[in-house]
């Protein structure tokens, strides 16, 4: 049964358009896959190979500018992006991963962080190759409707999660988590801890820009901000994965739920929208102190957690 | 030509104003990153609610953001003990995967308090306009035949000043006190430092609270040279780690000269390239010294005190 439970939610996820939703709860879902994309490309990194990225909005970005920049110059459309965004994003995962993988631990962190803010401001200023501040806009979205786009981006998180699955549980895998646990220990048994995690990179990377490349045709609009922002993209990316639960498999998919769900809940009330940043930054040192393995890890310390307050 | 030269000077001056003032921002994350090994990127939003209390300060009452520095700086160190004691430190306990949990929670720290400060007062530009916000001297007024003209603004020279007497106080701390003394052997082997009758848990509050509130007082110098905004923080909080990559993880030396050379490479690329690329400046100047430097100008220091 539980060989088969990631076909099962496919096929039903498959069937959930023919439920006859709103085209709203469709942007919702759609959103959802979309943040799983991410939450799983961060996960490989900073869950199973442990190295804590604050610059995932960089990747995001760059797939977006990809898709973004090819129908703007070359007039192509930009689905190709999705392809495209693949070389673009292992060639520059590549050069990140030989700058910042230098460094360990916080400090690759920090690396990463700034990152996001450097391609935030190149974007914003180079503004003959991207447009800078105006963005770029497609004229003409593929479809009104949402079925589509809705599929597309459950093709692309299936594989994903595929993907995902087949490294983890692959010799690859093992050798992330070894990295993860002792770095020197891993190296000290043979293991190329850099190569490693040159390879995380680039899948978290690629995975991601896939992820950007899709927002790009599906929201049809982006601009620096909106693509390379630290708080609303790379922040919300570690947030996604700390609550459903670092190093799972469901557990981006179960955070990326939680998390846009919440965000649309606190959006729509009327005076506390504002301060959604807060709200989310207090769940997040919550999440930190009590459950620091998220949703999916503490599943046993949440259930004896009800379990204990039923009989009082 | 000699307005070539004039332009490259004034940078230069420019440069180093900043670069003490920006000393004083990495000084207080070297602090941290010393005694607690974490890397605090809440820094820039800590200073950003010291200059808020300048700024309230300065229009409520008049009083000059130079004083305030006596307020700021203690609510800050307060503030940093109350963050480190009932946040940081019951993380540092917790069992979990991923090592970096207290960096992702300094996150959500300054996450919350940049947008507490927009919530409560909007995302407006504010600045303090005091009377010698534009005040200068020339070097022309002193010496009347000099080739060039240079010229040194007040405010900034006064920041500059402050941040000055600010780090040779800290030295002295750090040197001549107990208090101090056991900081830096917390920073050097918290074992050792453990074993030694150090207490690393008040030390780790104390570090806290006093990393705030250095970046508390830069933010008071800062504020009649600048403006204020809610999200500005996470520029500043960059600006303070690439001064602690810059200058050695950690070292408190390597974080004065680190925040001088990011200051006057900051204008120049300002100057040469615009305003907009200073960033990016900063950036390469961070990755230079990755590639070039791992050890940040503590290396060079160390190697040079071993050769003697």
């Amino acid at each position: 049964m539980k060989k088969f439970m990631p076909l099962i939610i496919l096929a039903i996820l498959c069937l959930l358009p023919l439920a006859g939703l709103s085209s709203y709860i469709m942007h919702i879902v759609i959103l959802v896959i979309m943040w799983s994309i991410i939450g799983m490309g961060w996960n490989l990194l900073g869950g199973y190979c442990g190295q804590v990225s604050f610059g995932h909005a960089a990747f995001f970005g760059m797939g977006a500018y990809a898709a973004g920049l090819i129908y703007y110059h070359l007039g192509i459309s930009a689905w190709w992006g999705l392809l495209v965004s693949v070389p673009v994003l292992t060639l520059s995962s590549l050069v990140i991963g030989f700058i910042c993988l230098r460094l360990r631990g916080a400090y690759f962190a920090l690396s990463t962080l700034a990152l996001g803010e450097v391609l935030r401001v190149t974007a914003a200023n180079l503004v003959k190759f991207t447009h800078g501040d105006l963005g770029i806009m497609i004229k003409q979205r593929t479809w009104v409707d949402k079925t589509w786009y809705y599929y597309i981006v459950l093709i692309l998180a299936a594989g994903s999660f595929w993907l995902i699955k087949t490294v983890t549980e692959s010799k690859w895998g093992y050798y992330f988590v070894a990295i993860r646990e002792d770095q020197d220990a891993a190296n000290s048994l043979g293991i190329n801890t850099t190569l490693y995690k040159t390879i995380a990179l680039c899948l978290s990377g690629v995975l991601t820009g896939v992820a950007g490349a899709f927002y790009m045709n599906y929201m049809g609009y982006i601009d620096p901000t909106t693509v390379f922002p630290l708080y609303d993209i790379s922040i919300v990316t570690v947030m996604v994965v700390m609550v459903g639960g670092v190093a799972t498999f469901w557990g981006p998919a179960l955070g990326a739920l939680i998390m846009v769900f919440l965000a649309e809940l606190i959006r729509s009330m009327p005076k506390i929208g504002a301060a959604h940043q807060t709200l989310f930054g207090i769940l997040l040192i919550l999440i930190i102190i009590f459950l620091p393995n998220g949703v999916a890890g503490d599943l046993r310390k949440l259930t004896r957690l009800f379990k204990r307050r039923r009989p009082a | 030509m000699t307005v070539q030269v004039e332009l490259f000077l004034q940078t230069l001056i420019a440069g180093f104003l900043l670069g003490g003032l920006y000393a004083l921002i990495g000084l207080g994350m070297a602090l941290i990153m010393g005694v607690m090994r974490i890397i605090n990127l809440a820094h820039g939003d800590l200073m950003m609610v010291a200059m808020y209390v300048a700024y309230w300060l300065f229009t409520l009452f008049q009083i000059d953001p130079y004083i305030s520095v006596f307020v700021a700086t203690p609510l800050l160190f307060f503030l940093g003990i109350g963050l480190q004691k009932f946040l940081i430190n019951p993380v540092m306990k917790v069992e979990s995967i991923l090592p970096h949990n207290q960096v992702i929670l300094t996150v959500g720290i300054g996450m919350v308090l940049a947008n507490l400060a927009t919530v409560f007062f909007s995302s407006n530009y504010r600045s303090t306009p005091v009377a010698y916000a534009s005040k200068a001297w020339y070097l022309t007024d002193y010496w009347k035949d000099a080739p060039i003209e240079l010229s040194l603004s007040a405010p900034w020279s006064l920041s500059f000043l402050v941040a000055v007497t600010i780090t040779v106080l800290l030295w002295f701390f750090l040197r001549k006190t107990d208090t101090g003394k056991s900081i830096r052997a917390t920073a050097q082997d918290i074992d050792a430092a453990l074993l030694m009758g150090v207490n690393v848990r008040k030390m780790r509050v104390v570090t806290f609270g006093l990393g705030a509130a250095l970046v508390g007082g830069a933010g008071c110098l800062f504020i009649p040279i600048y403006y204020l905004y809610p999200s500005l923080g996470k520029q500043f909080t960059n600006v303070g780690f690439v001064i602690t990559v810059l200058g050695g993880m950690g070292s408190t030396e390597g974080a004065i000269i680190g925040g001088v050379i990011l200051g006057i490479f900051e204008s120049m690329t300002a100057t040469y390239l615009g305003m907009g690329w200073a960033p990016v400046g900063r950036f390469l100047i961070f990755v230079a010294a990755l590639i070039f430097l791992p050890g940040g100008v503590a290396s060079i220091l160390r190697k040079q005190r071993l050769g003697k």
